[in-house]
């Protein structure tokens, strides 16, 4: 008894938590058995599907402290008990030397249990175990090593079994010693039974190497060792093939005859093992007896009940604020605080669309809509844009070459008109959604710009003259055409009194025609071509000037009243040199007897080819052009005293034209771009007019002195009023090319322009007394008859002096009158 | 010279316009966002008069903006609104790294959006202005509205682009305001005419659209997304106008009467009634049809509410389109199945009066709201689209469906001869058309003047033809004879002259010399166009200049007249020989 107490003295000095099997087991029993994962997950099922009995651990001594796994086990340890011995038998196969309390023993709890009235399911409460307990558990043990102890396979199991009762009776006793509730009458029945078990320590042949694989051992001859630390021999294994066989043949139970890796024994499994493998393999539950289907208890239930779930005491974290859900609820708070969360908006319930024009107000128009371009409509289609257009509208196949050839933005139409029979054979438009992009396109991306549309009448536009018809006099039709000259005409001049017509030609003839016959009275060969003539203005006079290479010719046409150009010879042949000899830019030379019977008076030798001359409308002087580039240009002669002197010190240009006003002693020289007026009397320049044309060609002084035009082989016609200004009054551009001549009638308010194309107009100008009135300039006539030859078409115009008439030469070699 | 120095550039015209890079800087928005934000507000660069000044000596092609215009964007609400969203995606982006769901719930919550209805009172301050820019808003939203339900882009939009253009389709039956129907190989045009304004819209033909890759959905989307605002609104108002409810209401009645297991009144909230909202025409279609309790119900809209000037305005109205309104009264159509279901019925429901007026059904298969069978007794109008019918009902007319595009355009029911099954169809011409004299008109056209006329083509059609033809020639007389007077004048001088110059020839003969008739008429013109001519060359150089500009496009104009003229010709005589010797080989 003593013996007794000892031993239960020493175990109970261990603490009390730990559980005691461990400690007393064999070293070997802390390796992994291949049965223990499967018994884990057997313990781990849904701890729902055990019920649970509620009040067991009131009992439950206070000082215990149990994890609630442990506890769980044990509650799940009762249920197998009553679920039948066999399968826990099984069990104990399978789980092996585990350090859990053996099956059987907790049988004998439970039985025990039943007798006890406070605490029939619970493990812990079946503390009161007895020697009685352990005596019927050795006689059970007995009875079974009686029944099974031939068996190999059997054996080991049941040391397990041992083992494993004689563990938990250890847990069990020194709870009991703790609990001090313990029966008196128990006390000393325990102690026996500890001992009892490791008597069979011979008999265990277990191996100590653990879970390892076996090949290790192969090259040895035993397997491992035993908890003595003894070799393990392996069986002397001397069965060949035959004894295989025969062993085949003859054991029946050969199929379930497995050999024990760990010892190299075989092991007839039991039926009940056989039967737990099969139903492993089916994939159910090992125990026979497991409703895995088990009504839910529910045992954390929102139902409050009178005792609590657990008795352990709350934890000191339970009544302290949580620190890390502090800070999360600040970090929160900050966040809206600072605005970054902000709350739900609530759902606005405005409707989408309402009446947004319900007051209109005249005054939201504001200053940006006025500003505003509207972007155009699209063109609406026209008859080619139909499904089944006229025939007419369908593209030919050039046009439609054309069309794909074009850039598309060029295209006249963007797309081709096509003819479907119906409607059904209408296909989609492929470029539909490309129109409606550029269009938007078009809409947000194209500058846009206010432009006017001219929306006029092109009937307004056309100024509102007078008509021409009122304007009449004018040259209208073609009258004559003077015939005679066989290389063009370049000049023509008129005599004062109308009745006689001088043209000089470049077939180096001076021709004398009469005006009212269009008879040539007289021709005057010359040597070379004719550049100018001019008839003197002096009606007492009967002397024509004539321009040809070097010189100038003075020729009487004798033409007319005989007493009138006899005094003009009397009056040349009157003349008598001056005492001194004067120093003259030319030489004056009487004509020779041949020349003199022809007409010709005087000649006026220069040293360069003279290009012009003209009369002073008195008839004393003339001005004759040099083709030259120095000052002396142009010369001014008097024929009376034959007398000849150069005006300019200086050369100012290309001198074109030279005109002598008709009234006053002014000179005007026309150059390339200007016309310089100068004072004869004062000798300085009165005016410099600016033509705005390129290349004057010809000039004209209206009869009154105070307007002058000015024609240019840039195809313009200058009008110039003196009194205005030094720009062009009016600039006309009627002709298509350069002018040659202009002219202005006597008399008429008549001026005429003749050009290249061929054609004379004939322009009324008219000029006013009344000063603040400006010119009025009309045409009122296009004259065509000179065809054009080598490019030149009209070369001079003339008007008559006395009628509206007016005669042009031209490079067809002929002199038309216009009348 | 005292003063301070000008700069150049620092006045005048270059400080009122501002190059977009530079609008793009001051507001601070990527490319993309300025360009939603002038579509949105209606921005566009406007050209400068002096480009070069403007663009500070440069002649760089640039875009420019108003200055005001981008100074006007800077106080825009939207624009913090994109900004938003920006921020928006960028945290949305960030959650969803992280895997908050949390945050991204809440972000989703928060998810900025912006209105843009003080943009459509500010860019139309007045109704009629948002009429008057409806053309492309109408469009663009039929367009979209066939788009395809995935893709390209969001489906509440197609959805919601659909369910307006329906809306405007109800408004325009109900207000009565087609005017023409043109189809043409682009798609189908139509023009009302809403409070006095035109509008004229484009639908496409309904096929599956071939997305074009060089376009850019965003675009369209902005716009779309500014058009489907604006035709909300302007939706609401017309039905206002008509005292019409909006969402459209259907007539709980008639509907019930048609599908009494649906009891919906108001379903535009529903999803059921979105569904029969793509059959919108079709259910309204029975909605008007003819039921005198009904038509109740319908008077309360245009007569009930309306003043008396909107009444006397709708009076005129109606006595002017009057032909055209009643145009299918009594008529029973019935649409095969291979008509183009949605634009004949609209147009067939538009002329029909609502109480008498002709009614319009088609095949059960094609789409809900079928009223009655094709054997139904009562139908006189078939629309067929087919070459030929194995049978044909005895006491209809079998007609293409031009005949009711050409019969609504002619404001008359047009002679069916033409428009038989399997007949070549008469060309189909474009109402828009409106031809002043001196352009080219078709012959068709002039028949069908005629027969508005009320004269009767069928028996002097060959008379008229060759009217045609003559007055056809006689416009060319007319355009080129101008054209040719000069020529002709100068050949007429040179002969004359050449017969002078001949008789010059022989100085001393005197020939007897014929009596020529003047003829006054004619030198009186020659004289009128000298005149004129010489007037033209006084003419100072830019009037000139605009002259013949303008003289140029008129010519122009003419000489493609003749040329369709002569095409014309050309293609009548092709055929006439071709029957002819069809004639020939059948003799």
């Amino acid at each position: 008894m003593a013996a007794a107490i000892l031993g239960r003295l020493t175990v109970t000095a261990k603490p009390p938590s730990e559980p005691a099997g461990r400690m007393r087991g064999p070293p070997h029993c802390l390796h992994p058995v291949p049965g223990r994962p499967r018994a884990l997950r057997l313990r781990y099922l849904p701890r729902a599907r055990f019920p649970l009995p509620k009040r067991r651990l009131e009992v439950n001594p206070g000082g215990l402290r149990l994890s609630m796994k442990e506890r769980f086990e044990c509650c799940k340890q009762v249920t197998f008990l009553q679920q039948g011995k066999r399968a826990l038998a099984a069990y104990g196969v399978v789980m092996g030397p585990l350090s859990i309390p053996s099956t059987q023993v907790l049988e004998e709890q439970a039985q025990e249990s039943d007798d006890l009235t406070d605490s029939e399911e619970s493990v812990y409460s079946g503390l009161e175990d007895s020697g009685s307990d352990s005596s019927t558990e050795e006689e059970a043990e007995d009875q079974d090593s009686g029944d099974e102890g031939t068996l190999k396979g059997s054996l080991l199991s049941k040391k397990a079994q041992a083992r494993m009762a004689s563990q938990k009776k250890e847990q069990v006793q020194c709870r009991s010693l703790e609990t001090e509730s313990m029966p008196s009458a128990q006390q000393g029945l325990p102690l026996r039974g500890e001992y009892e078990d490791d008597s069979s320590d011979e008999e265990d042949v277990r191996n100590t190497v653990g879970n390892i694989p076996m090949e290790w051992y192969q090259d040895y001859p035993h397997v491992g060792y035993d908890l003595d630390g003894k070799r393990i021999y392996k069986p002397i294994r001397t069965k060949d093939e035959l004894d295989k066989f025969l062993d085949k043949m003859e054991n029946p139970d050969y199929w379930r005859t497995v050999q024990d890796k760990q010892t190299g024994v075989d092991v007839r499994l039991t039926d009940e093992q056989v039967e737990l493998v099969q139903r492993l393999q089916k994939g159910q539950f090992g125990d026979v007896h497991l409703n895995p289907y088990e009504p839910a208890v529910d045992f954390f239930s929102s139902q409050v009940m009178i005792h609590p779930v657990t008795n352990r005491p709350a934890d000191k974290r339970s009544f302290i604020p949580s620190l890390l859900e502090k800070e999360k609820v600040s970090k929160l708070v900050h966040a809206i605080k600072m605005g970054w969360i902000k709350p739900r908006k609530p759902k606005e319930d405005t409707p989408t669309y309402y009446d947004l024009w319900a007051q209109e107000d005249p005054n939201s128009i504001l200053g940006r809509h006025k500003m505003h371009v509207p972007a155009p409509k699209l063109r609406l289609p026209g008859h080619e844009e139909s499904y089944n257009p006229p025939p007419e509208y369908l593209l030919s196949e050039e046009e439609k070459l054309a069309w794909e050839q074009q850039e598309a933005a060029e295209r006249k139409l963007n797309f081709l008109p096509q003819q479907y029979r119906c409607l059904r054979a209408v296909p989609a438009y492929a470029r539909f959604i490309h129109e409606r992009f550029e269009r938007c396109l078009d809409l947000y991306l194209c500058p846009r710009q206010r432009k006017m549309r001219v929306n006029v009448d092109p009937e307004d536009l056309i100024p509102k003259l007078p008509k021409p018809r009122d304007l009449q006099p004018f040259p209208t039709t073609q009258a004559l055409v003077y015939r005679g000259h066989t290389g063009l005409v370049r000049c023509l001049s008129i005599s004062p009194s109308g009745q006689w017509l001088v043209s000089g030609s470049d077939d180096g003839t001076v021709r004398f025609w009469e005006v009212s016959s269009a008879r040539c009275m007289k021709t005057l060969p010359v040597e070379g071509v004719v550049k100018s003539v001019a008839w003197n203005p002096n009606p007492a006079v009967c002397l024509v000037a004539v321009a040809v290479e070097q010189s100038v010719l003075l020729v009487n046409p004798c033409l007319g009243d005989k007493l009138l150009y006899g005094a003009t010879d009397q009056v040349i042949e009157a003349y008598e040199p001056p005492e001194e000899e004067r120093l003259q830019p030319v030489t004056w030379a009487v004509a020779a007897s041949a020349e003199h019977t022809r007409g010709v008076r005087l000649i006026i030798r220069h040293g360069k080819p003279v290009k012009q001359v003209t009369w002073h409308p008195r008839g004393d002087y003339l001005a004759s052009v040099l083709a030259d580039d120095g000052h002396t240009q142009v010369l001014i002669h008097q024929a009376s005293k034959r007398w000849s002197q150069s005006p300019f010190r200086r050369s100012k240009g290309q001198v074109q034209c030279v005109l002598f006003h008709p009234l006053r002693p002014f000179f005007f020289v026309a150059t390339q771009r200007y016309v310089r007026l100068y004072n004869l009397l004062k000798q300085e320049l009165a005016k410099k007019l600016l033509t705005n044309c390129k290349w004057v060609s010809s000039m004209a002084v209206h009869p009154a002195g105070d307007n002058l035009i000015c024609g240019s082989y840039d195809t313009k016609l200058a009008w110039f009023d003196l009194d205005l200004s030094t720009k062009p009054y009016r600039v006309l551009r009627h002709h298509k090319k350069a002018l040659r001549s202009v002219a202005f009638h006597k008399h008429y308010p008549l001026f005429a322009s003749g050009s290249d194309d061929g054609s004379v107009i004939v322009c009324h100008g008219m000029v006013y007394n009344d000063l603040l009135q400006n010119p009025l300039i009309v045409p009122v006539k296009v004259l065509k008859g000179h065809a054009p030859a080598r490019d030149l078409g009209v070369l001079d115009v003339l008007f008559h002096p006395t009628q509206p008439w007016l005669f042009s030469s031209g490079a067809d070699a002929t002199i038309r009158l216009f009348a | 010279m005292g003063g301070l120095e000008k700069k150049k550039y620092e006045r005048g015209s270059a400080t009122n316009y501002i190059t977009r890079n530079k609008a793009r800087k001051k507001l601070q928005l990527s490319l993309a966002d300025f360009r939603r934000l002038c579509i949105l507000k209606g921005i566009y660069p406007h050209e400068p008069k002096h480009k070069k000044k403007v663009n500070k000596g440069s002649t760089a092609a640039r875009t420019f903006y108003l200055l005001k215009d981008i100074k006007f964007l800077l106080h825009e609400p939207i624009v913090n609104k994109f900004r938003e969203y920006k921020v928006f995606v960028r945290k949305l982006r960030k959650a969803y790294g992280k895997s908050e769901w949390n945050t991204v719930e809440r972000l989703k919550d928060n998810k900025p959006s912006y209105k843009l209805d003080h943009i459509i009172k500010e860019r139309y301050p007045t109704f009629i202005d948002a009429l008057r820019d409806l053309d492309d808003a109408l469009s663009m939203c039929f367009l979209f509205a066939t788009f395809p339900r995935t893709g390209k882009c969001h489906v509440q939009t197609i959805q919601l682009c659909r369910r307006l253009t329906m809306e405007f389709l109800n408004y325009v039956i109900a207000s009565r305001s087609l005017r023409k129907v043109f189809l043409s190989i682009k798609g189908i045009y139509y023009q009302a005419e809403v409070l006095g304004q035109p509008i004229t819209w484009i639908a496409p033909y309904a096929f599956a659209h071939d997305h074009p890759t060089d376009v850019d959905y965003r675009v369209m989307a902005t716009f779309t997304e500014f058009y489907t605002t604006l035709l909300g609104f302007v939706n609401f108002r017309l039905y206002q106008s008509l005292n019409l409810h909006y969402p459209p209401k259907i007539e709980g009645q008639a509907e019930a009467e048609q599908k009494p297991e649906e009891g919906q009144a108001y379903a535009m909230d529903s999803e059921s009634y979105m569904e029969k909202l793509s059959a919108l025409s079709a259910s309204l279609a029975r909605v008007v049809a003819p039921n005198p309790e009904d038509e109740v119900q319908v008077d309360e809209f245009p007569v009930d509410g309306e003043s008396v000037e909107q009444e006397e305005a709708r009076k005129k109205e109606q006595e002017a389109v009057e032909k055209q309104k009643k145009l299918f009264e009594g008529l029973r159509f019935f649409l095969n199945r291979e008509v183009p279901r949605e634009p004949i019925a609209f147009i067939i429901r538009f002329h029909c009066k609502r109480c008498f007026g002709g009614r319009v059904s088609w095949d059960k298969s094609v789409c809900i709201g079928a009223t009655y069978d094709v054997r139904d007794p009562t139908i006189t109008h078939q629309i067929v689209d087919r070459p030929s019918l194995e049978k044909q009902v005895i006491g209809r007319y079998y007609l293409q469906p031009q005949w009711v595009f050409d019969s609504v355009n002619a404001k008359m029911c047009l002679p069916v001869a033409d428009y038989f099954p399997g007949v070549l169809l008469p060309p189909h011409l474009s109402p828009f058309v409106s031809e002043k004299d001196g352009d080219y008109i078709p012959p068709e056209k002039l028949k069908l003047l005629a027969l508005q006329r009320g004269e009767n083509p069928a028996e002097e059609s060959g008379e008229e033809e060759e009217d045609d033809s003559d007055e056809d020639d006689d416009d060319d007389e007319g355009s080129e004879g101008e054209e040719h007077s000069e020529k002709e004048d100068e050949g007429k001088l040179k002969k004359l002259e050449e017969q002078r110059s001949q008789g010059k020839k022989l100085p001393v003969k005197v020939s007897v010399g014929t009596v020529r008739l003047e003829d006054k008429q004619r030198s009186a013109q020659e004289e009128q166009s000298e005149e004129k001519r010489l007037a033209i060359m006084m003419m100072k150089k830019r009037e000139k200049y605009l002259y013949q500009k303008i003289m140029f496009g008129k010519k122009r104009k003419v000489r493609e007249a003749t040329r369709l003229a002569e095409k014309r010709k050309a293609h009548d005589a092709a055929t006439k020989s071709e029957k002819k010797t069809k004639k020939v080989r059948r003799e």
